[in-house]
């Protein structure tokens, strides 16, 4: 009977797919890092979006009566050199921060995913010209790369996602080719061209749901690292402008300020730190569940 | 030996050109007249006039880029826009205050990361790997210019005991190494762990043990020397993030190297600097990186033989 049951379960896809899909959330439910890892995403999300509930008022708006405050019960952590909220600052800046990392994966990905596909699934001199482009872009070290495209690009926010998100293409595209490289020899690629499908549908209907795995992994600790990157342009003054409240930016501003007044580049430390935190773990998290292989 | 050395010689050489092709188009992507853009913004028109002749602008694309190479091969990277000096010499200047970061940094992080690693590995899952494994996720996770500001706080505001920036004695280089050392130990620590995890677990680990070997050579002499390659690799991998993560840590520690001679010249848009700073860092990257596979060929003689 038992063994009746498990015949049906395989023979039914939907169950199958299901059934793992159910594994997959006892496996997170289990690992209590990844868990806290997407509780904390789920926290900056909810700040992000319930931030004008949050911090009723401009954030941006200078109030130099109240300059360098240290923290009290009105501004639970102080003010800014021009007076403003910190924590005010730091509400709306996960947005911005939240906005980045979705940014700069949606860059990564657009440009690294299908240059990966490509480069893996047809070899030869495509994937030779893509490789030797990927190889130069990977020859500078990723933050170095996004500064040097915002010093051609220019300061700014969207300067800032393009910047950083290109500097995360080639990372996508080696991934991406390397799981394609493996997939493509499999027996079910081969049916499909021995059936005379059209590559563009062999790309997306058989190879693509096959390397989603490392790529929602990627996507998440990428989100991680862009929010890194964009802090640290931010803090050096190349990345997002004043007054937009952005965490890197407010580090840096802050710096001038260490010896009366540390608190402003403490707090924007912590809420980088948590950010980058959460999708680490969570991306850690991810890499045990679909893909244990990689399991560090 | 002599072979492999020349083939992984010959193999950079593709990276090069395309290095100097980004570095040509980089420049050329900007709005207006690059020959204007690299003379700066005080330039006379005669500057400029010199200049794009020197450059050959008014000459086809291919031929531009043949004057652009032979420039680079010689070295000849312009004159900086702000300061007038050749790039090459502002450079020079500062190209060694970034190696002695870069290499104290690797150290202390080799120094702490491949014990952190390797206790790790030997004892997996009981509190000191957990406390190991929480402490390089900490690493990963942290922004380097933020932990450089609180060490700053705490060791020289509040304690006293070490300058908050510049150089001038081996108090200086205390923070910013620290600092930088923290971006990668967590790497280090991962990578030991998990590829000891794997070599104590070979074969050749059991039969060592087996022959009554003390633990600690087992480990140290049969299990960390066939972990080594994938440690090395990280290692090297890890100074391209250092570079990177140098333009920070200099900027916060007022540290006078090529981080900080990159940003003051963005923010300036002194673009032959930038250019020639960049081909600096793509070249270190290149340079570490032929060293890491030189010494694979050494560990494993099984590499060069290939």
């Amino acid at each position: 009977m038992h063994e009746m049951t498990q015949t049906q379960v395989i023979r039914n896809p939907h169950r199958q797919a299901d059934s793992q899909l159910r594994r997959r959330w006892a496996k997170l439910r289990r690992n209590k890092a990844a868990l806290f890892g997407s509780v904390l995403i789920l926290i900056y999300l909810i700040i992000a979006l319930l931030a004008p509930i949050l911090f009723p008022g401009n954030p941006s708006a200078p109030n130099l009566m109240k300059s360098l405050e240290r923290p009290s019960m009105e501004h639970p952590l102080g003010t800014d050199e021009l007076g403003r909220s910190i924590l005010g600052r730091i509400i709306y800046g996960s947005r911005v921060s939240l906005l980045i990392a979705i940014g700069v994966v949606m860059v990564g990905l657009l440009v690294g995913l299908p240059l990966g596909l490509i480069s893996g699934y047809y070899g030869g001199k495509v994937d030779f010209g893509i490789q030797r482009v990927t190889d130069t872009l990977l020859a500078f070290p990723g933050f170095l790369l996004a500064l040097a495209l915002v010093a051609v690009l220019g300061v700014g926010l969207k300067n800032t996602i393009i910047s950083v998100g290109i500097s995360m293409v080639p990372i996508y595209i080696r991934l991406v080719r390397g799981c394609t490289l493996s997939v493509r020899e499999q027996t079910y690629v081969e049916a499909a061209r021995a059936m005379g499908t059209r590559d563009m549908t062999i790309l997306i209907r058989h190879i693509l749901p096959n390397v989603m795995a490392p790529i929602t992994i990627q996507t998440s600790l990428g989100m991680g690292t862009a929010i890194l990157f964009a802090a640290g342009l931010g803090f050096l003054g190349i990345g997002v402008q004043p007054p937009t409240p952005e965490w890197g930016a407010m580090l840096g501003s802050g710096r001038a300020y260490l010896f009366n007044a540390p608190h402003v580049a403490t707090f924007p430390g912590i809420a980088i730190f948590f950010a980058v935190l959460g999708f680490n773990l969570s991306g850690d998290g991810l890499r045990d569940i679909l893909d244990p292989r990689f399991k560090l | 030996m002599f072979q492999y050395v020349l083939k992984r010689l010959l193999s950079t050489l593709p990276v090069l050109l395309g290095i100097s092709l980004l570095l040509f188009f980089m420049l050329r992507m900007l709005p207006g007249d690059p020959a204007q853009v690299l003379a700066g913004q005080m330039a006379s028109p005669d500057d400029i006039k010199i200049i794009r002749h020197q450059l050959g602008l008014d000459r086809p694309i291919f031929i531009q880029y043949g004057f652009f190479l032979s420039r680079l091969a010689r070295f000849d990277l312009g004159r900086s826009a702000r300061t007038q000096n050749p790039v090459i010499k502002e450079i020079w200047a500062r190209l060694p205050n970034t190696m002695l970061l870069a290499v104290a940094a690797i150290s202390l992080a080799c120094l702490f990361g491949i014990p952190a690693g390797i206790i790790s590995a030997v004892r997996p899952y009981t509190w000191i790997d957990y406390l190991f494994n929480s402490m390089a996720l900490f690493g990963i996770s942290m922004p380097v210019f933020w932990l450089g500001l609180m060490l700053v706080v705490i060791f020289s505001i509040m304690l006293q005991w070490l300058p908050a920036g510049g150089t001038g004695s081996w108090k200086h280089i205390v923070l910013p190494s620290f600092t930088l050392a923290a971006f990668v130990v967590a790497f280090i620590t991962r990578i030991t762990r998990a590829s000891m995890i794997e070599t104590l677990s070979q074969d050749y680990t059991t039969t060592a043990r087996s022959k009554g070997l003390k633990e600690r050579v087992v480990i140290v002499k049969h299990a960390l020397k066939n972990a080594l390659i994938p440690i090395i690799t990280v290692v090297g991998l890890q100074f391209g993030l250092l570079l990177g993560g140098a333009v920070l840590t200099e900027t916060v520690f007022a540290w006078p190297g090529l981080g900080r001679l990159i940003v003051d010249s963005i923010l300036a848009r002194d673009y032959p600097v930038i250019q020639g700073t960049i081909l600096i860092f793509g070249l270190l990257y290149i340079l570490v990186n032929l060293v890491v596979d030189l010494l694979y060929a050494y560990i494993d003689p099984r590499i060069r033989y290939a």
